[in-house]
């Protein structure tokens, strides 16, 4: 078997006196689909954060790609590397956020082929090639010259999937994907995810969309207060939960 | 007095209802246009004083309009005015350049890059700047010697003081290092006006800091700095008088060198007056054009970056008809 894409054991997260991650162990394989469900505050975008370096952990063990990111392993302790070594770890993860953030003073196809050109140092006309492929594939080959802002929510997050892939990442993480969606335009951006999914894309995603994890997801994990209650199936976890707190939980979204 | 809403009708005598059963034709009532009587008072008050001072600008010999005419163009006066010009942009490009790395260093991490760009703002913010001007003069008297090398180490090039600092460098310095204070609470103002979502969405496609700063953040923040920017270089073009102090042949030490000698104080002010309104007036034309620019890319409305002469032109229907739109812009 290969090695597991994302390895968390024991992962603690402190801000100030509020633990907002308490001991997350957790392993995903290659082309696996995990989601992650809970009520807010219960760590989930914190742990999605944590994985690429956007939070620093208070201690644990968070392996991406075989890599600590944004620390070096000396002794029994972890060390911050260098900003250098956290962004070259950071361009092998992919990431979506729940309000887009597509930069605004650019066009769309400008949004794709930024990271690219500028971190992958590829040249302009294989990035704008790259980029166009990506636009297409999520239905936008139409909307290249426009600006952000001139797109629909759905249009915008579907943007900022592809911005994500243009970097090639192993691993794709989504905080609260649709979250930021009036409904009628949750469809069109799950049906993307799905899409990445069947592709065999690796992908870690936050969210409250039950329908998707139950369609989609090979695993479900069901965090509260900063651990992992209950994990497994999505039969098993959404159909059948083990715990009273996933149970209270799915009674409330569902 | 007794419930609330009815004294009205008590003191008329009548309710405003009666008149459903008086027979008039209600639906024929036109409303009389509002009078201003207020208005017309103030109005006529303010053109009094707008036709004294026009009376005295005319009947006033000592103005000596021949005067004003034949300084305006003198070569005296030009090289000041190109003088100031070169003030005012160099020591906008030193306070804006120096702006942005107090600014930057302002919102960093470091608690001490924190505190001594805090120091630095409140030191050149809280002292006047003519006394700074003065102070970069008399620097020879502080330090007679400055010299180039490893800090409290050997140094490997010296000079003497009273020779690098000139009355320009000390202008220089002076305008430059003062505007920097103020300029780097204008670009902080920008920076922390991009939304933390912008600069994540960066790190997390592996962009570096300075990238992060260059491509992303900056050209977000110059829409929220442009606009200051602006009015800070007017203010500059104004501002850089002071040197005069220095003995620096600017635009108004060089009315002051003539009319020291001519005694005529008055019409040589005017002139450099008239460079400065000149000026004043072009730049903040330049800056309206510039603040409409970026509105544009701000928001989802057509704003309209007709000049304002050009529209008030359109009000004059024989001038310019005007179009339907313009009148919805100016509805807005």
């Amino acid at each position: 078997m290969t090695e597991p894409v994302v390895v968390a054991r024991g992962v603690r997260k402190r801000f100030g006196s509020i633990e907002a991650l308490r001991d997350i162990t957790l392993d995903v394989q290659a082309g696996e689909v995990v989601c992650l469900l809970g009520p807010s505050g219960s760590g989930k975008s914190t742990f999605l954060r944590a994985i690429n370096h956007l939070e620093r952990i208070s201690g644990g063990y968070l392996l991406v790609n075989g890599h600590l990111v944004g620390y070096r392993m000396k002794g029994n302790k972890l060390y911050e590397t260098s900003v250098d070594e956290t962004c070259a770890r950071r361009a092998e993860i992919g990431m979506v956020f729940q309000n887009f953030n597509l930069f605004p003073h650019m066009t769309v196809l400008g949004n794709v082929v930024e990271a690219p050109q500028r971190v992958l140092k590829l040249k302009r006309e294989t990035a704008i090639e790259r980029a166009t492929a990506l636009l297409d594939r999520v239905g936008l080959s139409d909307k290249l010259e426009s600006y952000p802002r001139q797109l629909s929510g759905g249009q915008q997050q579907r943007v900022a999937i592809a911005r994500a892939l243009a970097m090639e990442p192993r691993l794709m993480l989504f905080d609260e994907p649709t979250s930021a969606l009036d409904p009628e335009l949750v469809a069109e951006v799950l049906n993307v995810m799905t899409d990445l999914a069947r592709d065999g894309m690796t992908m870690i995603v936050v969210t409250h969309e039950i329908g998707f994890a139950l369609e989609v997801a090979d695993r479900v994990v069901f965090m509260d207060e900063g651990i992992v209650v209950e994990e497994g199936s999505p039969e098993e976890v959404l159909s059948n939960p083990m715990h009273e707190r996933t149970r209270s939980f799915l009674s409330r979204v569902l | 007095m007794s419930s609330f809403g009815s004294p009205r009708d008590s003191e008329r005598g009548e309710p405003d209802s009666s008149l459903l059963d008086s027979g008039i034709d209600l639906a024929d009532l036109e409303v009389a246009p509002t009078r201003h009587f207020s208005r017309w008072v103030w109005s006529f008050a303010a053109l009094v004083l707008v036709a004294m001072g026009a009376n005295l600008l005319i009947t006033n010999e000592q103005f000596q309009w021949d005067v004003v005419a034949e300084y305006l163009f003198s070569p005296v006066i030009l090289r000041g005015v190109r003088l100031t010009l070169v003030l005012t942009v160099a020591s906008m490009a030193i306070g804006i350049s120096l702006g942005i790395v107090l600014a930057v260093m302002r919102t960093s991490n470091a608690s001490l890059l924190r505190a001594v760009s805090s120091a630095y703002l409140w030191f050149f913010r809280g002292t006047p700047l003519l006394v700074q001007l003065i102070f970069w003069f008399n620097l020879g008297a502080l330090l007679p010697e400055l010299s180039l090398g490893i800090p409290f180490g050997p140094s490997f090039m010296s000079w003497e003081t009273n020779s690098v600092i000139s009355p320009l460098m000390a202008a220089l310095l002076g305008l430059g290092l003062n505007e920097a204070a103020y300029m780097a609470e204008v670009v902080r103002a920008g920076l922390l006006s991009v939304d933390e979502g912008q600069v994540e969405a960066a790190q997390a496609l592996g962009m570096k800091p300075t990238l992060t700063l260059r491509r992303i953040v900056m050209p977000q923040a110059m829409r929220v700095i442009i606009p200051p920017t602006g009015s800070r270089t007017i203010q500059m073009l104004k501002t850089s008088s002071l040197v005069s102090v220095l003995a620096l042949p600017e635009l108004l030490h060089s009315a002051q060198v003539v009319y020291s000698r001519t005694f005529q104080t008055i019409p040589l002010l005017v002139v450099a007056s008239i460079w400065y309104l000149f000026f004043t007036t072009v730049l903040s034309a330049i800056q309206r054009r510039i603040e409409a620019h970026y509105a544009r890319g701000s928001s989802r409305h057509v704003v309209d970056t007709t000049p304002r002469w050009k529209r008030s032109l359109g009000r004059f229907s024989i001038l310019k008809p005007s179009s339907s739109n313009q009148a919805e812009v100016d509805d807005d």
